[in-house]
């Protein structure tokens, strides 16, 4: 198991330093709520609940990225997961499938749905904007005519833990009743500690063989360390709650994928080609209508699974869920670095950005803040991100 | 205008200018491509400001000191840039208005404004509504349309620059009666132009400009005012020794295209390229001359995976094999590379590293299902560094970090590592510094050494003359000339980029 923080996986490159000021952003945003909140924001049933109420954020937020790179945007992720939440519903409740049956419905009518927007956006040349401002309406619409207007519930057990069950506790735990610890969940962090360690020195010695610039000693023992120590420290808080959220393990490991294919995969560089200078991708052979097509379908396919996830954690499919859903993503995305002009962005500055967020809403209701307020300091923040950006880019002296 | 002289950093562009214009006159400044013409136009009608430039413009016998094109719009002096600046959205009675509109307390006074330009349509002969949107015009209208929105200013000194380079025969001879007509009407015009019957139908004076400098003004009256005299004028200067030794070692022939026909990818009746037909051998370093609009970049990029324009016609032939070019993919794949004439725009991503960009076009080389080595990445990227002596710290240093020169040798490096048999290199060495220059003329050569077949299209005649085994001449979109090496001169080269249909 890994943590939620997988910042610190990334083999560095020198100048990157934005992302460690988000980071510390964010790290200042945790003490000061843990100050104010008299140490109540990192209870273990606090940090289970941040995980399972924001996993929809991190899951689209890693989409979303990924459209934001390309230079699009997607405005319609907040229907589609009402719309494959529906759907997901009906599939169980009423045409009789079997809730894994229902799981692969569901991100099938997603990428379908990714497939129909990125048709229009790639290959009609219609911008993201438009298409996927039709789509809101649309998907929106369209769940309201399936749902007719109503609810539904009652959906099997299983279906439901994806969005809000854990791990069975396999190996047993450390004490009973209240105040017990699941040993899985001790087990899984530490083995996701070590495994970063490991995975990093033998990136680190690989560039060394090759006499490529490594950062100092002192820096990446500290940097690896203190990560290891935040996954041990993080998971030993929620193993007294009720163990490893199973949505925990997907979110991890979504990221992990969307990383390496931003990263080190053709697909993932061509994305970036496209968003910092699409006419220099096209005259270098990158076919850029697939490119889009396909980065819209995996968007779709991901807000399949945020569906899936938002109903599994209600327990129901309702016309209005993730209202507003498509834009606590897109902040995530743009707090966590990127451009809005395209070709800028990371998947764990997104994931960065997504927690922060969470972060706020989880401080600020366990202060009670008023939701009318909360919703006025997320969007403060959202600005002075990108400001400290902006600035920061032009005291470096770019032009 | 007297002793005009205008640096740009380290580089002079105007180096003591003088000219004089009669009032009633139509005078032709007449030079090569980067010769100081439209930096002289932007001095005279305030684009660049008084005081950023030394030297004394005097206009109706006062000293002007102009800071915006306003103060010398104000004073009937207008200029109409090579690229249009019309909105394509407004109509035309709102683009002549634009900024000048006609009206009462804010609110604008549609019947008079059309009204007056009806009239002034009237003037420049064009039929044509005032309220037809601009974007339904073709270029020539637009121009006409400039010249009706200069009309309605109070023109007095009217400057065009390169009034025709973008219309066909009818619209640029539509356009010289105009201005014919003008001069009649007491209007005096500047017009820039390469085009040496156009100038020799209308002009009264010719000044001719070359290196930032006023080589001699020729009154067209005079019988000694030839087309040979002012080309001579045009291009008289030394050839500089700045080409690195080569003994070209020229094979079989690696590339041909036969009769290659381009259409304008918006106005898709102009021909832009026409029947060009021509052939490069291995090892070879073939050029192409040509002035601005002449279809060089249009040819190169049409055949480079149909880049530019429509209704593309012609065949290309590898080693004698007929070859697919129709996407940009199936060319790289059949071994033809370009490296774009705007580095900036087509051919890099400033914001991505320079490893990012060498591999940029060779994804397929580094990678193993889909994923890329980014440690043969690094490598590859660090051994152009230091064989194109890019100079960086580092290969994950910004491309839009890098001067021109570096920039290009990170586009050459991205072109040459894909591994190609033909090479299009277009204006190679633009606005780079003469280190720079020498240094990619001897990575041209040893392209060519290593039995490549490169394409050389530059609007520098010496460096086609120093580069080049062989001169296609372009002018209006036909190959007009190709001339040996050993048989090309400035002067005999220019005559054919004149050319002129008939």
């Amino acid at each position: 198991m890994t943590s939620a923080r997988p910042a610190f996986r990334l083999p560095k490159i020198p100048g990157n330093l934005r992302q460690y000021g988000i980071l510390a952003a964010l790290a200042v945003i945790v003490m000061l709520f843990q100050v104010m909140t008299n140490g109540r924001l990192l209870l273990p049933g606090n940090i289970n609940n941040l995980i399972q109420q924001n996993a929809y954020v991190l899951i689209l937020a890693v989409g979303m990225v990924m459209v934001i790179i390309a230079g699009h945007i997607d405005l319609s992720v907040g229907s589609v997961v009402a719309m494959v939440g529906a759907i997901s519903a009906i599939a169980m409740t009423q045409w009789g499938l079997p809730w894994w049956a229902a799981v692969v419905v569901a991100l099938v009518s997603g990428a379908l749905v990714g497939a129909w927007q990125g048709f229009w956006i790639a290959f009609v040349g219609i911008p993201a904007f438009i298409v996927t401002l039709a789509g809101m309406l649309l998907f929106r619409g369209l769940t309201l005519v399936f749902l007719t207007g109503g609810t539904i519930n009652a959906l099997p057990a299983e279906f439901n833990a994806i969005g809000g069950g854990w791990l069975p506790e396999l190996l047993g735990t450390i004490g009973e009743g209240r105040g017990s610890r699941d040993i899985l969940t001790v087990v899984l962090g530490v083995a996701a500690a070590v495994i970063l360690i490991v995975q990093q020195l033998r990136t680190r010695r690989k560039q060394h063989r090759l006499a490529l610039i490594t950062e100092g000693s002192a820096a990446f023992w500290t940097k690896n360390v203190l990560a290891a120590v935040v996954i041990i420290a993080l998971t030993w808080q929620i193993s007294a709650y009720r163990g490893t959220p199973v949505i925990l393990v997907i979110v991890a490991g979504l990221i992990l994928l969307f990383t390496f294919v931003l990263n080190r995969t053709v697909f993932g560089r061509q994305v970036y080609a496209i968003g910092g200078n699409l006419f220099a991708a096209q005259m270098s052979g990158v076919k850029t209508a697939w490119i889009n097509f396909t980065i819209f379908v995996i968007m779709g396919t991901l807000a399949g699974l945020a569906g899936i996830v938002t109903t599994a954690r209600a327990g129901g499919a309702v016309a209005s869920a993730g209202t507003s859903f498509e834009l606590d993503a897109i902040a995530a995305v743009f707090i966590g670095g990127a451009a809005v002009t395209g070709g800028v962005g990371t998947v764990p500055g997104a994931v960065v950005g997504a927690l922060i967020m969470g972060v706020l809403n989880m401080g600020l209701s366990i202060l009670s803040v008023d939701a009318a307020w909360q919703q006025a300091i997320k969007g403060l923040v959202l600005l002075l991100a990108v400001a400290f950006d902006v600035l920061s880019k032009r005291r470096g002296g770019s032009r | 205008m007297r002793d005009i002289t205008k640096d740009f950093g380290a580089v002079r562009a105007l180096d003591g200018v003088t000219i004089e214009v009669e009032r009633g006159h139509v005078h032709a400044i007449c030079g090569e491509n980067g010769a100081g013409k439209s930096t002289l136009m932007k001095v005279l009608s305030g684009v660049y400001p008084h005081g950023s430039y030394d030297g004394t413009i005097e206009f109706e016998s006062h000293e002007t000191a102009y800071r915006t094109i306003n103060d010398s719009e104000r004073d009937g002096i207008v200029i109409i840039h090579q690229e249009l600046a019309l909105s394509p959205f407004l109509s035309i009675a709102e683009n002549i208005f634009l900024g000048n509109e006609i009206q009462n307390r804010g609110v604008i006074d549609w019947d008079k404004t059309n009204l007056e330009a009806t009239k002034l349509l009237a003037r420049v002969g064009l039929r044509e509504s005032p309220t037809t949107k601009v974007l339904e015009l073709g270029v020539g209208k637009q121009q006409l349309v400039e010249i009706a929105k200069a009309l309605s200013k109070r023109v007095k000194l009217l400057i065009l620059d390169e009034p025709t380079a973008a219309l066909n025969d009818e619209d640029s001879s539509h356009l010289l009666d105009l201005i014919n007509s003008l001069r009649g009407q007491g209007i005096t015009s500047i017009i820039i132009s390469h085009k040496l019957k156009e100038i020799r139908r209308i002009a009264d004076t010719v000044t001719i400009i070359r290196d930032g400098k006023t080589i001699e003004s020729l009154s067209m009256d005079d019988p000694d005012t030839t087309e040979a005299r002012i080309i001579r004028s045009m291009v008289g200067r030394e050839l500089a020794s700045m080409f690195p030794e080569r003994t070209p070692d020229i094979g079989e022939e690696l590339f041909r295209v036969e009769n290659w026909t381009v259409h304008h990818p918006i106005d898709t009746e102009r021909v832009v390229v026409d029947n060009a037909s021509f052939s490069v051998r291995a090892g070879e370093i073939v050029g192409f001359a040509g002035l601005m609009g002449a279809g060089r970049t249009e040819l190169a990029m049409s055949i480079f995976g149909r880049s530019y324009g429509t209704n593309i016609s012609g065949s290309v032939f590898k080693a004698g094999k007929p070859i697919s070019v129709s996407t940009v993919s199936e060319a790289i794949a059949n071994g033809i590379a370009y490296a774009t004439e705007d580095r900036k725009r087509y051919g890099l991503n400033l914001i991505g590293g320079i490893a990012v960009n060498i591999s940029a076009a060779s994804l397929a080389k580094l990678s193993r299902f889909g994923v890329i080595d980014q440690f043969k990445e690094h490598r590859v990227a660090e051994g152009y560094r230091t064989s194109m002596n890019i100079k960086t710290p580092n290969v994950s240093v910004l491309a839009g970090k890098l001067s021109g020169g570096n920039q290009q040798k990170v586009v050459l490096s991205k072109w040459i590592y894909s591994g190609p048999d033909i090479l299009i290199l277009d204006e190679p060495t633009r606005g780079i510094d003469v280190g720079a220059k020498f240094e990619i003329y001897g990575i041209i050569n040893e392209l060519a050494a290593s039995g490549k077949a490169v394409i050389l299209i530059s609007s520098e005649l010496p460096e086609l003359l120093g580069l080049a085994d062989r001169i296609y001449a372009i002018s209006e979109g036909r190959i007009s000339g190709e001339v040996a090496r050993a048989d090309a001169t400035q002067e005999s080269l220019m005559h054919y980029m004149t050319a002129e249909k008939d």
